[in-house]
C-alpha cells in the first residue's frame, strides 16, 4: 500500500522537517504521498513536489485549515486514511499536536518520536530523556508515527511529483484561532541548523544573553538555543529551548555557554557531532559529554572566542 | 464547573535511570518516584482556577498500581478535592488505553475541563491528552503556557515551534500543560495530613469496560550509545584550533 506524510510548512514555504521525515517515511518501503494542509499553501505543495521519491502531493486548501488546528487537520487525515497503511509526521509541535488525535480515531497506538526504523513494523525510540532506547513493534494495522527530525537527514530534491487537490472535511468549529506571536529571525532554524550556540542561566539577563551570545552565533553563522532555566527567566524565547521537553537537535557543532548539563538538557543535544562547553565550574556535568571543554568565565571567554574566530 | 486532572506516577525527574543489563527494561527498584512534573503543573492550574472562583471541584485521577494512590494523595495535598484510582497491575498501560480509561471516567464525572501534562517524563509519548480529546470529540489545546476561562470557552496560549499561538476552545475541552504555565506549589504539612482524609475512590479497567491490552510490543530496552568525555582546552585560541582540526568551522 502506501505511506501518507503530513508536511510541516507555513503555507508559503516548506519546512526542512518535511524532507527529514520523508527520509524516514521512504525507509518504510512503500510509496510516499505528502499531504499539505493549509490556506493558500500551493507554494508549499510545489516545494514538496520537488522532493525526490514522492509519489504525489495532496493539497488541501481551505479556510478551516488555516493555522492547522488539530481538529480539522485530524479529520482531514482521517478522511484519507483508508488508502494508507502508515501515517507519518515530523515530531514538530504541529505533528505532535495532530497525530495522536488521528491515532486515537483509528484506534491504534502511535509510535512517538522514532529515531530508527528497524523494520516496517519495528522502531527505536528514546525514552527517559534519551537515557534508554526502546525497540517496539506495532501490531496495529495502520502505523501512526512521529519522527524525530534530528535523527534523519533531509531527502534530496530532484523529484517532480504531481499535485492533486483534496477537500477538507466540514469544520465543526470547536476551536478558533485567536492570534499568534511568532519570532522573526534571520538566523538558521534551531532544528535544522549546522551550528548552534546555546546560553544558560549564567548569562544573568536578557540583555547579557543577547550581548554575549549573539556575536558568537553571528561569527559561527549559528542558530541560538537556550536552557530551560534561561527561557524560564525570560532571557530567550520559549521556541529556543533545547532539551527533553523543548527541541531536540543534532547539529555538527553545539556550543553550550554557561549551561550546567542537566539530564533534561543533555537529552536535547547529546547527539550533536561536536560539543563545546564553556563553564567556570570544572565539575559541571556538561563536561562529561563535551568534546572540547573550556573552564573559564564566559563573560571573558566568549568575547575571546569571537576574537579568535576572526579570520 | 468541574475540572478533572489525570496525574501519573513516574520516576523523579532528578533520578538518572539505569537500563537493566539484560535489555528487559529500566531498573525501577528502589528508585524515587514522584508525580510527573507536567501533571503537577496541571493540578496547580486547576487549583488556581478554583481559587479564583472559576470552578467548584478539582478531581485527580490516576491509572496504575496501588502506589499510584500516593500520587493522588500528593494531588489532594496540593488542594484537589477528591481522587479516583483506576487500579491495574498491568506492566504497561499505553496512552491509548489510558485515554480510553479516562474517557470512561469522564463519562461518569462529566467535567467541563480536563487538564493533563503535555508529556510524561518516563515514556515521553506526548499523546494521552490529544487521544483523549479525539475520543471525546472535544477540542484540544496542547503545550499551554496561559489559560483563561470565559463563560463557555477557554482561551489558551500554546508554545509552538517559532513562538506562541492563542486558540479559543468551546468547553468542554482538553488542555495539556507546558513548563511555563505556572509554578506548582508545595503541599504544606497540614495539607498533607488533611489529604489523608479526602475521598479516594477506586475503580478498574474491568469495571470501566476498557480493554487495555498493549498494541506495542517492547522487544528490548538498550542503553544509548555512550559519548566519551573529551578534552579540556586552555584558551579560546586553542579551542578554535581544535574546531578547525575537527572540520566543524
Ligand atoms: C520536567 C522537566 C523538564 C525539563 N526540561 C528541560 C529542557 O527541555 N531543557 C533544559 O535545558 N532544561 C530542562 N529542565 C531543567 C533542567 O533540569 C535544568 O534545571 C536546566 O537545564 C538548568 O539550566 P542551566 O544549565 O542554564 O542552569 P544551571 O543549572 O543553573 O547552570 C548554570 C551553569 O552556569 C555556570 N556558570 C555560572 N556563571 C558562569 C560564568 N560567569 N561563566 C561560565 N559559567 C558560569 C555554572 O557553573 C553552572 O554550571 C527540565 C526540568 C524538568 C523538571
Ligand atoms: C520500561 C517501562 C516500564 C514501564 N512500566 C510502567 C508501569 O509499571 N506502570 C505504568 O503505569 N506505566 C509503565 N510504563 C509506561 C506505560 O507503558 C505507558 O507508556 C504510559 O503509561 C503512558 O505513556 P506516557 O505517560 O508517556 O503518556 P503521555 O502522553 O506522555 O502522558 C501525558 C499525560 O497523560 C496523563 N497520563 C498518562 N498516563 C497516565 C496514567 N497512568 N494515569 C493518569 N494520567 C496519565 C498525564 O496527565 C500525563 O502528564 C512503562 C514504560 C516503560 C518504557
Amino acid at each position: 500500500m502506501a505511506t501518507l506524510l503530513l508536511a510541516e510548512h507555513d503555507d508559503k514555504s516548506l519546512n526542512e522537517a518535511t524532507a527529514r521525515a520523508l527520509t524516514a517515511a521512504l525507509e518504510l518501503g512503500a510509496p510516499v504521498d505528502i499531504l499539505v494542509a493549509g490556506l493558500a499553501s500551493r507554494p508549499a505543495a510545489e516545494a514538496a513536489a520537488t522532493l525526490a521519491g514522492v509519489g504525489k502531493v495532496l493539497l488541501a486548501d481551505d479556510e478551516a485549515l488555516a493555522h492547522r488546528r488539530a481538529e480539522p487537520v485530524a479529520a482531514l487525515i482521517l478522511s484519507l486514511a483508508a488508502d494508507y497503511d502508515a501515517i507519518v509526521a515530523p515530531a514538530t509541535s504541529s505533528g505532535k499536536n495532530v497525530l495522536p488525535r488521528v491515532a486515537a480515531l483509528l484506534d491504534v497506538m502511535q509510535l512517538s518520536d522514532i529515531t530508527r526504523i528497524v523494520a516496517p513494523d519495528t522502531f527505536e525510540r528514546p525514552i527517559y530523556a534519551g537515557n534508554a532506547i526502546e525497540t517496539v513493534r506495532s501490531r496495529d494495522a495502520t502505523k501512526v508515527i512521529t519522527v524525530r527530525i534530528a535523527a534523519f537527514p533531509p531527502a534530496p530534491s530532484g523529484g517532480a511529483a504531481s499535485i492533486e487537490t483534496v477537500a477538507a472535511t466540514d469544520d465543526i468549529h470547536l476551536s478558533a484561532f485567536v492570534g499568534a506571536d511568532l519570532s522573526v529571525s534571520e538566523r538558521p532554524e534551531l532544528s535544522s541548523a549546522r551550528v548552534i550556540v546555546s546560553g544558560g542561566r549564567a548569562l544573568g539577563s536578557a540583555e547579557k544573553f543577547a550581548e554575549v551570545i549573539t556575536p558568537l552565533a553571528d561569527s559561527l553563522k549559528a542558530a541560538i538555543g537556550a536552557s530551560r532555566a534561561a527561557v524560564d527567566a525570560g532571557y530567550a524565547g520559549n521556541d529556543l529551548q533545547v532539551g527533553q521537553t523543548g527541541k531536540v537537535v543534532a547539529p555538527e557543532l553545539y556550543v553550550a555557554v554557561g549551561i550546567s548539563g542537566a539530564i533534561q538538557h543533555l537529552a536535547g543535544m547529546k547527539d550533536s557531532k561536536v560539543i563545546v562547553a564553556i563553564n567556570k565550574d570544572p565539575e559541571a556535568p556538561i563536561f562529561q559529554v563535551a568534546d572540547f571543554g573550556l573552564v573559564d568565565d564566559l563573560f571573558t571567554a566568549v568575547p575571546a572566542l569571537v576574537e579568535a574566530l576572526k579570520p | 464547573m468541574k475540572i478533572l486532572v489525570p496525574v501519573k506516577r513516574v520516576v523523579d525527574a532528578n533520578v538518572k535511570i539505569r537500563v537493566k543489563a539484560d535489555g528487559t527494561g529500566v531498573d525501577l527498584a528502589n528508585v524515587k518516584m514522584a508525580m510527573n512534573p507536567f501533571c503537577e503543573i496541571a493540578v496547580e492550574e486547576a487549583l488556581r482556577i478554583k481559587e479564583a472562583g472559576g470552578a467548584s471541584e478539582v478531581i485527580v485521577v490516576s491509572v496504575g498500581g496501588e502506589k499510584s494512590s500516593e500520587t493522588l494523595r500528593t494531588g489532594l495535598a496540593m488542594g484537589a478535592d477528591r481522587g479516583i484510582l483506576v487500579k491495574t497491575d498491568a506492566a504497561r498501560i499505553e496512552p491509548l488505553a489510558v485515554a480510553k480509561l479516562l474517557k470512561a471516567v469522564i463519562g461518569n464525572e462529566k467535567p467541563d475541563l480536563v487538564i493533563l501534562g503535555k508529556q510524561a517524563i518516563d515514556d515521553d509519548s506526548n499523546q494521552t491528552g490529544q487521544m483523549l480529546a479525539a475520543l471525546l470529540g472535544w477540542p484540544q489545546a496542547t503545550f499551554a503556557s496561559k489559560l483563561v476561562l470565559a463563560d463557555g470557552s477557554a482561551e489558551v496560549t500554546r508554545e509552538i515551534d517559532g513562538g506562541a499561538e492563542t486558540l479559543r476552545l468551546k468547553l468542554p475541552a482538553v488542555v495539556t500543560t507546558d513548563l511555563r504555565l505556572n509554578e506548582p506549589r508545595y503541599a504544606s504539612l497540614p495539607n498533607i495530613m488533611k489529604a489523608k482524609k479526602k475521598p479516594l475512590d477506586e475503580t478498574s479497567p474491568e469495571a470501566l469496560g476498557v480493554d487495555i491490552t498493549p498494541r506495542l510490543e517492547v522487544l528490548k530496552i538498550d542503553e544509548p550509545a555512550k559519548r566519551g568525555a573529551g578534552i579540556k582546552v586552555g584558551s579560546a585560541a586553542e579551542l578554535v584550533g581544535k574546531l578547525r582540526e575537527a572540520g566543524v568551522i
